[in-house]
C-alpha cells in the first residue's frame, strides 16, 4: 500500500445484454488506474461509475461470503470481490459465469438454478417428529456438528458448476454443489432420510456416477470444501446400495 | 397491468422475512417472498459472531436466564428499548435456536472436559461439565454478564439462512427473485384508516411493474448503512424499506438517529472482523502496541458495549495513538495470541477476509481496523405485533424494523436473535390478523392502477432527462456528509450543515437524469438514480433526529450535550413524511413510561455517572425493590417476580409463552405439551 501512482489496468469485460433487441456478445475494454487493496469489485464499480453506468455485475456482501459475484476471471470462475487486482497482470479479463441464464454482461441468474437444484434434492432437513422447543435440544457430537458446518459452508456460487466438464454433456447433472449437499444430509443424524433415499436422488449418471472426478470442482470452489474426498465416498456409499438392490434384482 | 394476489407479502428475503413466511404458512396462509438477491445471499449471512439466547449450558454461562439477558439488552441499550418487548423478546430466543438446531443449524456443541482458553489475555482452563456434553455451547461477546453467544463456528449467519431458506422450500413457499417494492399500495379504509394493501415492484432483470396485493404486507429489508460512504453493511442495504414505508406519508420510523458503529472493521475496505475476536480473547492495541483499553474501561475492557470501545478507540486515536495510515489513522486488533488452531476453526472468516482484503495472516500479524458503521437501531416503527402504529396492515421485522428491543446501541449477538424471534412472533400476529374480517382487501382496481401509473411516471422522467444531476455524483456527497458529520462523535455544528447540505442534495435529486442507458429492463443507472432519491430522506431522517437530539444515549454521542438526560430526552424520535414535496419530515416524540419499566433507568457503569435523571426514576426504583423485598420474603421465584414487576405474557402469541428448559432449570409437569396448550404459569 505505498506506490503513490498506480499501475494502469485493462479490463477487458465481454458484454450482451439479452434484453436490448439486436444487441451481440462483445468485447469491451476499460482503463483504470490501480488503486492499493484494490479488489474486482472496487474496480468494477470503479468502471460502472466513471466509465459507463449500464455495466452489469452483481455484489452483495463484497466479503467472499454470500456467492453473488461468481464470474469467470482470466478463464478461471472466481469470486470477484475478493480478487486482488495487485496479483494478477494488468490485463484481465472477465466473462459471465456459463450454464446460468444470462442477466446481462457479468451477472448471471444462479438463484433459479440453486433453487430448483435444491428442490430437486430435497435439500432440507426430513424430521417427523413434533418438537417441543420449550426443552432441552436433542444433543449432538461437537465433532460431529463441526464435520456438517463444513459441508454446510457452500455458498452456491456457482463457481464448481461453472469448472464442471460433466455439466457441459449433460444438462441435468447436479455438480459438485448438489453432491456435496447430498453428502451433508448423509451424515446429519437430523435427517431421517436412508442412504436408498439418497441413492434415488443422487444414484445416477445425473448424480454421483456422472461425475468423471477430474476435480475441476475443487480447484475452482472459493470455500476450500473437501468436494473430491466427499464425491468419493458418497460414490463409495450409493455404490454399495447399488450393488445390493442389484443383487436383489438378479435373485429373484 | 399485472397484479398478483396473495395473503401475505413479505418484502425481503433474509432472516426475518423468511422466518415470517414460514410462521404464516404454518398457519395456513399463503405468503410471497420478495428479494433483491436470491435470498441466501441475503445481508443475513454476514452475521459471522453468533446469535444470544440464554441456554445456560457452558461452564461460563451457568446461571444465565432471561432475567440477565433482560437486564444485559436494556443496559446495552441505554435504557431506550421497550422493556415489555424485550421481555418477549429474551422469552423467546431459547425457543427460536432450539427450532433453528432442529431445522439443520450445526451450532457449535459443548465438549466435556478440559479445554484451553484465553481471557482477558491470559491462558486460562475450562472445565466444561459432563452432562452439558453435546448441548448448544457459546461465547463471550462484549455487553453481557454471561457467555451467551451461540454460534456454529465462524458462519452462524450463513449456516441459520441455509436452515431458513431450506425450510421455506420445503414448506414449497414462493419466492420471487431480483425483485424490488418501490412504492407501498396504501389508500384509507371505510372507517377513515389507513390501511397498506400491497406494493408495486419492480421486476430488476425486465423492468416490468406489478402490483402485489395482498392482506398484510410485511417489510424485512434490513437496515440503512449504506448512507455512509463505508459500511460494514451488504451494499444492498439502502434503507429501501425504510424508505417506502416513509413515502405513505402515514407510516413513522423510529429512532433513525440510532446508529452503531462497530469497533473493529478492517481499514480501509470497512469489512467486519466479528466481535467473536474479542470475545475469544483478542485485544485492541495502538500505535506504540499498547494494550489500551483497560486504562478506559478497567472492568470490561475490550469487551464493553459497542459503543463504548468504539468511543474509546476514537478518543485514544485522537489523542494522537492511532496508526498513520494513507487512508487515516487506525488501531491495531491482536488475535495472534488465541494460536492457529483456534484461529482456523473459529475465526476463519476472519483469518480468510484478512488473506483476501489485506493480504496479511492474523495469525502472526495485527489486524487494521477502525470503528465503521454497522448498524440500525432505528426503522419503521411498530406496535409490539410488529405492525405499523400509524398504517394498518404493514409490518415489519428485523432490522428493518423499530420494535424496538434495542433503543440506543445493540447489544452484538442480539440481531440475529432478532430477526427469527421478530419472525416468529409478528407471524403469528399477522395471522391473526388476516383471521379477522378487516383483513379483507376490498381495494378497487383504479387505486391499485394510480399507485402503478405513478410509479411509471417517476421512473419515465429520470430516463427522460437528457440534461440533469448525475446520481452517482449526489450519493457520493451524501455518504461523505454522513461519514463525517453525522458520526460517532456528534455536535451541533456538524448536524446543522449535513442537514442543510442534505437538504439541498434532495433538492437537486428531484432531476436525476439517467443517462448512459435509456434500457428500462436490468438498467444499474436506472436503479441507482431511483434509489439515491430515497436514500437521500432516509439520510435526511438521521442527520435531523441526531441534530434534535440534545443529549447522549448509546451510540447517539454529542459532544456539546455529554449527558445522557433522561429528563427530557427518555423518548423515541418518530418520524414522517407527510408532504411529498418538503425536504424535511415531520418529528414527534414518543415517551417511555419509568413507571412501567421492570428495570429503571441507572447507571450503564460506564466512565463517569452524568446521567440527569428523570423524576419518576427514583420512586420507581423504591418501588421495585420493595416489591423485591417483600416477594423474596415470601419465597416467591424468579417468574412472579417479574411478572409482579411488569406484566408481559398476555402480549406473546399463545404457542411461545411457556418457560424455557435449561439443565438447571427444570419444569417437568408445566412444559410437557406447552406448544399445544400454551402454559399458563402466571
Ligand atoms: S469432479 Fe465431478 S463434479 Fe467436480 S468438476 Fe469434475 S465432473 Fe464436475
Ligand atoms: S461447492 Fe464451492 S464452488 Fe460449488 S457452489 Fe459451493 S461454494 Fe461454490
Ligand atoms: S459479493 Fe458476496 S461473495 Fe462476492
Amino acid at each position: 500500500m505505498n506506490s503513490e501512482k498506480g499501475r494502469l489496468l485493462k479490463i477487458n469485460i465481454l458484454r450482451f445484454d439479452p434484453h436490448i433487441k439486436g444487441d451481440k456478445p462483445r468485447i469491451e475494454t476499460f482503463e483504470i488506474e490501480e488503486a492499493p487493496g484494490m479488489t474486482l469489485f472496487i474496480a468494477l464499480n470503479d468502471i460502472r461509475q466513471h466509465h459507463d453506468p449500464s455495466l452489469k455485475f452483481d455484489f452483495v456482501c463484497r466479503a467472499g461470503i454470500c456467492g453473488s459475484c461468481a464470474m469467470i476471471i482470466n478463464g478461471k470462475p472466481g469470486l470477484a470481490c475478493s480478487t486482488l487486482t495487485a496479483n494478477m497482470d494488468s490485463d484481465i479479463s472477465l466473462a459471465p459465469l456459463p450454464v446460468f441464464e444470462l442477466i446481462g454482461d457479468l451477472s448471471v441468474f444462479t438463484g433459479n438454478w440453486m433453487r430448483s437444484l435444491n428442490n430437486r434434492l430435497e435439500a432440507w432437513i426430513h424430521q417427523h417428529e413434533e418438537l417441543n422447543i420449550d426443552q432441552l435440544e436433542q444433543r449432538m457430537e461437537p465433532e460431529l456438528a463441526e464435520e456438517i458446518y463444513e459441508l454446510d459452508r457452500c455458498i452456491e456460487c456457482g463457481c464448481c458448476v461453472a469448472g464442471c466438464g460433466t455439466i457441459q454433456m449433460r444438462e441435468e447433472f447436479v455438480g459438485a454443489v448438489g453432491l456435496n449437499k447430498i453428502a451433508r444430509y448423509q451424515i446429519d443424524p437430523r435427517d431421517e432420510r436412508s442412504d436408498s433415499d439418497y441413492y434415488e436422488l443422487v444414484g445416477d449418471e445425473d448424480g454421483v456416477f456422472g461425475c468423471m472426478t477430474l476435480l475441476g470442482c475443487e480447484d475452482v470452489c472459493p470455500k476450500n470444501l473437501p468436494l473430491q474426498s466427499r464425491i468419493a465416498y458418497l460414490r463409495r456409499k450409493m455404490l454399495e446400495i447399488g450393488l445390493k438392490s442389484n443383487t436383489e434384482v438378479c435373485s429373484c | 397491468m399485472k397484479i398478483i394476489y396473495t395473503d401475505v407479502l413479505v418484502i425481503g428475503g433474509g432472516l426475518a422475512g423468511l422466518r415470517t413466511a414460514t410462521g404464516v404458512k404454518a398457519r395456513g396462509y399463503e405468503p410471497i417472498v420478495l428479494s433483491l438477491v436470491p435470498p441466501k445471499r441475503s445481508h443475513s449471512a454476514a452475521a459471522q459472531g453468533g446469535m444470544q439466547a440464554s441456554l445456560a449450558n457452558s461452564v461460563m454461562g451457568r446461571g444465565d436466564n432471561e432475567d440477565i439477558h433482560f437486564e444485559d439488552t436494556i443496559k446495552g441499550s441505554d435504557w431506550g428499548a421497550d422493556q415489555k418487548i424485550v421481555r418477549m423478546f429474551v422469552n423467546t430466543c431459547p425457543k427460536a435456536i432450539r427450532e433453528l438446531a432442529a431445522k439443520g443449524v450445526p451450532w457449535s456443541r459443548v465438549k466435556k472436559g478440559e479445554r484451553q482458553a484465553i481471557m482477558n489475555a491470559e491462558k486460562v482452563t475450562i472445565t466444561e461439565a459432563d452432562e452439558a456434553h453435546g448441548l448448544i455451547t457459546a461465547r463471550d461477546f462484549g455487553g453481557t454478564k454471561k457467555w451467551r453467544t451461540c454460534y456454529t463456528a465462524d458462519g452462524t449467519g450463513h449456516s441459520m439462512l441455509y436452515a431458513m431458506d431450506n425450510e421455506a422450500q420445503k414448506q414449497k413457499i414462493e419466492v420471487h427473485e431480483r425483485m424490488e417494492a418501490i412504492a407501498l399500495i396504501h389508500d384509507s379504509t371505510e372507517n377513515q384508516q389507513q390501511r397498506c394493501y400491497g406494493a408495486v415492484v419492480r421486476n430488476l432483470m425486465t423492468g416490468e411493474l406489478t402490483a402485489y396485493i395482498a392482506k398484510a404486507t410485511t417489510i424485512a429489508t434490513g437496515g440503512y448503512g449504506r448512507i455512509y460512504s463505508v459500511s460494514t453493511n451488504a451494499i444492498i442495504c439502502q434503507g429501501m424499506g425504510q424508505a417506502i414505508a416513509l413515502e405513505t406519508g402515514v407510516a413513522t420510523l423510529g429512532n433513525m438517529e440510532a446508529i452503531q458503529f462497530h469497533p473493529t472493521a478492517i481499514v480501509p475496505v470497512g469489512i467486519l472482523t466479528t466481535e467473536g475476536c474479542r470475545g475469544d480473547g483478542g485485544v485492541l492495541r495502538d500505535v506504540d502496541g499498547y494494550r489500551f483499553m483497560p486504562d478506559y474501561e478497567p472492568e470490561k475492557k475490550e469487551l464493553a458495549s459497542r459503543d463504548v470501545v468504539s468511543r474509546r478507540m476514537i478518543e485514544h486515536i485522537r489523542k494522537g495513538k492511532g496508526v498513520p495510515s494513507r487512508y487515516g489513522d487506525h488501531l491495531w486488533l491482536d488475535i495472534t495470541l488465541l494460536g492457529r488452531e483456534h484461529i482456523e476453526k473459529n475465526l476463519r472468516e476472519v483469518k480468510e477476509i484478512c488473506e483476501n482484503f489485506l493480504g496479511i495472516d492474523p495469525v502472526e500479524e495485527w489486524i487494521p481496523v477502525r470503528p465503521t458503521q454497522h448498524y440500525s437501531m432505528g426503522g419503521i416503527r411498530t406496535k409490539y405485533s410488529g405492525e405499523s402504529q400509524t398504517l394498518q396492515g404493514l409490518y415489519a421485522c428485523g432490522e428493518a424494523a423499530c420494535w424496538d428491543i434495542h433503543g440506543f446501541n445493540r447489544l452484538g449477538g442480539n440481531s440475529v436473535s432478532e430477526t427469527v424471534v421478530s419472525g416468529m412472533l409478528v407471524a403469528e400476529y399477522i395471522a391473526d390478523y388476516c383471521d379477522t374480517k378487516d383483513s379483507k382487501v376490498d381495494i378497487n382496481s383504479n387505486t391499485i392502477e394510480f399507485f402503478i401509473q405513478q410509479e411509471k411516471d417517476k421512473l419515465d422522467r429520470l430516463l427522460k432527462h437528457k440534461k440533469g444531476e448525475d446520481a452517482f455524483a449526489l450519493r457520493e456527497s451524501m455518504e461523505q456528509i454522513l461519514m463525517h458529520k453525522v458520526g460517532i462523535f456528534r455536535n451541533e455544528a456538524d448536524l446543522e450543515s449535513a442537514v442543510k447540505e442534505l437538504q439541498e442534495l434532495l433538492r437537486r435529486s428531484r432531476n436525476i437524469a439517467v443517462k448512459h442507458s435509456k434500457s428500462k429492463a436490468a438498467n444499474p443507472e436506472l436503479v441507482n438514480a431511483y434509489r439515491v432519491q430515497r436514500m437521500l430522506k432516509i439520510a435526511l431522517t438521521v442527520a435531523y433526529g441526531a441534530l434534535l437530539r440534545r443529549e447522549s444515549r448509546g451510540a447517539h454521542a454529542r459532544e456539546d450535550y455529554p449527558e445522557r438526560n433522561d429528563k427530557d430526552w427518555l423518548k423515541r424520535t418518530i418520524m414522517s413524511w407527510p408532504d411529498q414535496n418538503s425536504t424535511m419530515p415531520d418529528v414527534n416524540y414518543e415517551t417511555l413510561d419509568v413507571e412501567e419499566m421492570e428495570l429503571p433507568p441507572g447507571f450503564r457503569g460506564y466512565g463517569k455517572d452524568i446521567t440527569i435523571h428523570h423524576p419518576a426514576s427514583e420512586l420507581r426504583q423504591q418501588q421495585v425493590m420493595d416489591i423485591h423485598a417483600k416477594l423474596a420474603e415470601q419465597d416467591k421465584d424468579r417468574f412472579i417476580l417479574q411478572n409482579t414487576l411488569m406484566p408481559y405474557k398476555h402480549l406473546l402469541p399463545e404457542k411461545y409463552r411457556g418457560k424455557n428448559e435449561r439443565l438447571n432449570e427444570r419444569f417437568p409437569d408445566l412444559n410437557n405439551n406447552s406448544a399445544a396448550k400454551g402454559s399458563t404459569d402466571e
